[in-house]
């Protein structure tokens, strides 16, 4: 422990304050702009209290959208969102545990390349690949699918490897007892490994839903009909309006929506999501 | 109930090395044998392919009259308790005990009933429903030996069981494991590194070298007539003695009545003494050089002339020496351990 410092004290806690402030304050400002008219904002002079119009405008966004823009009711858009974020997080998840499951219990031949080949796919995230990977989502019919939206993203080895460090540290007598126990291969990964993996599990999820959640290049590339487009493209198109001024309480509106679902996530997660971050339970 | 038969056993890894190398041994129905070594003589390989957990390189192993060579651990009706425990973490003691006999898919009455039977013989019935992280090692030793226990196995194995418990409860443990041992009547393997633990508890001892069986035999047998120079001196502590014959004869301290082609002579520290003994007899001389007072007794270490590791010497209580000292060792001719050099191998 570092000594109790009165001054050192005040200083950290005014450098955390500041820091606090930095990322806070346009958290703020997006909320309070959410509940002013759209003409507030032509002024140029940003408010930082809160005005009368919250209610009006968030119901505009959750019932109309901005229809003549072209983009529909948010309602939607979230479903879209939650439906591809559940699917990357669930499918990531479920493909790395099994993943990394083979490559640390079974030795089979060119174990060592197909780690590397995973290892490999770190370096080629979506935006990278993003040309050839459209080319095959089209060739194989999946624009405008869920599948489309989210298979793409699924396959990649941030996952995998925190599995495989995980798996690694689980000792091997626990698997010798299990055989000795008579459970065989899935058996022990389904009642020992897994249920040992809960809080990494956990962990992975929020993070991998989030990453899910933000997704924006990919969904904006691949969407072409509105009932499969994403609430975070859905955020651009509403800025990008025809041939008005950008409707900054909508858009506002629609930004406080969108960060709304990640935070309950975290919020419901968090006391696994931290334990999966910090210990190991064994 | 077994009986536990090895027929010239040998495990070859990979890469060529060789970790256990022919071993025979026949184990009969209800005895506790201990398999005892220095660190990387494979004595937990050779526990390890009883168990199913390594594969047998050659040889036949059977368990009850049944070979059972390529069979997987859970058929064969053995049950394992391993070094650190290994239990569920994400289980309770109960789940602990019952995942075995849920695999095997016997009935939920049964299951009960031996995992009650199981937690009262070993007193952990008040922690059935804690998980292992809430016990104390010792509990968490009685848990792993519970799991063995409910599987009612032909036969137990014992991988160091004890060697994570302190002083005083591996004592209190090894007492326990050695009645539970008698009263199921149970054939019993168990590895161990600590030779008193191996002397207390074994039936037979198997001293093992090197992936080879030195020398198989009752404790009292191995410690009284070692088969080989390496066995007399890993059991027994302080280590037993070990004088050149030629060196002893150019000194005149030989004893006539050893067997002829004796190269090297081995005594123990408790068969040393201060004062002469009758009859033939050898006799040293040396100069004390360091005393080491440990209790119940005193360990005496006496430099010989040109001979550079110092001969050890135990005694009761304090020692009456002095550090420096000259001091005269005598040792009856029936305490010493004739071995011939090249062979490594006992005479007589």
């Amino acid at each position: 422990m570092v000594e109790n410092d009165r001054w050192g004290n005040l200083l950290a806690h005014l450098i955390l304050i500041l820091g606090v402030a930095v990322v806070v304050f346009p958290v703020y400002v997006a909320i309070i702009a959410s509940t002013h008219e759209g003409g507030t904002f032509l002024r140029g002079v940003m408010p930082l209290l809160p005005g009368g119009h919250g209610w009006e405008n968030y119901s505009t966004v959750i019932s109309e959208g901005r229809s003549n823009a072209g983009t529909p009711p948010i309602g939607g858009m979230l479903w879209n969102s939650f439906v591809m974020a559940m699917m990357i997080a669930v499918g990531k998840i479920a493909i790395s545990l099994l993943s990394a499951f083979a490559i640390v219990y079974f030795r089979f031949r060119f174990r060592l390349f197909f780690f590397w080949v995973i290892f490999l796919t770190l370096m080629l995230p979506v935006e990278v690949r993003i040309v050839p990977t459209f080319e095959v989502v089209a060739s194989l019919g999946m624009l405008n699918t869920y599948a489309g939206l989210s298979i793409p993203l699924i396959a990649s080895a941030t996952a995998t490897f925190l599995f495989r460090q995980f798996f690694m540290t689980v000792p091997e007598e626990m698997l010798e007892a299990a055989r000795v126990d008579g459970a065989g291969p899935m058996k022990f990964f389904k009642d020992i490994l897994v249920p040992l993996s809960v809080t990494n599990i956990a962990a992975m999820f929020v993070i991998m839903f989030i990453y899910g959640w933000n997704q924006y290049l990919w969904p904006l590339l691949i969407t072409t009909d509105d009932s499969y487009y994403t609430i975070v493209m859905g955020i651009q198109r509403m800025v990008t309006g025809a041939d008005s001024e950008p409707l900054w309480h909508l858009v506002m509106a629609t930004v406080v929506m969108a960060a709304l679902p990640p935070i309950l996530v975290i919020l419901f997660m968090q006391r696994l999501f931290v334990k999966g971050l910090t210990e190991t339970e064994k | 109930m077994a009986r536990i038969v090895m027929d010239g056993l040998s495990k070859v890894y990979p890469g060529g090395v060789k970790a256990v190398t022919g071993i025979d041994l026949d184990i009969a129905d209800g005895e506790m044998i201990v398999l005892v070594g220095p660190s990387g003589c494979g004595k937990s390989t050779l526990l390890r392919m009883v168990a199913g957990l390594e594969t047998i390189t050659e040889g036949t192993l059977s368990i009850g009259d049944r070979v059972v060579n390529t069979l997987e651990p859970a058929q064969r009706d053995i049950a394992m308790v391993f070094q650190n425990y290994a239990l569920y973490p994400h289980m309770t003691v109960y789940g602990n005990l019952a995942y075995g006999l849920k695999n095997q898919g016997l009935p939920k009455d049964e299951i009960d009933r031996r995992v009650q039977e199981a937690a009262a013989m070993l007193q952990i019935a008040p922690f059935l429903d804690r998980k292992p992280r809430a016990l104390s090692g010792g509990q968490r030793q009685r848990v792993a030996m519970g799991r063995a226990l409910v599987r009612e196995p032909s036969a137990f194995l014992f991988d160091e069981p004890l060697s994570n418990l302190d002083a005083k409860l591996r004592v209190q443990m090894r007492v326990e494991i050695r009645q539970l041992q008698r009263r199921l009547g149970t054939t019993s393997l168990y590895v161990t590194h600590d030779q008193l633990e191996a002397l207390t508890l074994a039936d037979r001892l198997v001293v093992l070298n090197g992936g080879m069986i030195e020398q198989v035999g009752t404790p009292m047998e191995v410690f009284n007539r070692p088969a080989t120079v390496f066995v007399a001196g890993f059991i027994g502590s302080p280590a037993m003695n070990m004088l050149d014959a030629d060196w002893l004869r150019a000194r005149g301290g030989m004893p006539e009545g050893l067997p002829g082609g004796t190269t090297l002579v081995g005594v123990r520290p408790d068969d040393l003494r201060m004062e002469p003994v009758e009859g033939p007899s050898l006799t040293l001389t040396g100069q004390v050089a360091l005393l080491e007072p440990a209790g119940a007794e005193s360990h005496v270490y006496v430099a010989l002339d040109d001979i550079a590791e110092p001969l050890t010497l135990r005694v009761p209580g304090l020692p009456t020496v002095l550090e420096g000292a000259a001091i005269t060792l005598h040792a009856p001719l029936a305490a010493l351990h004739p071995f011939d050099k090249a062979s490594g191998r006992r005479l007589s």
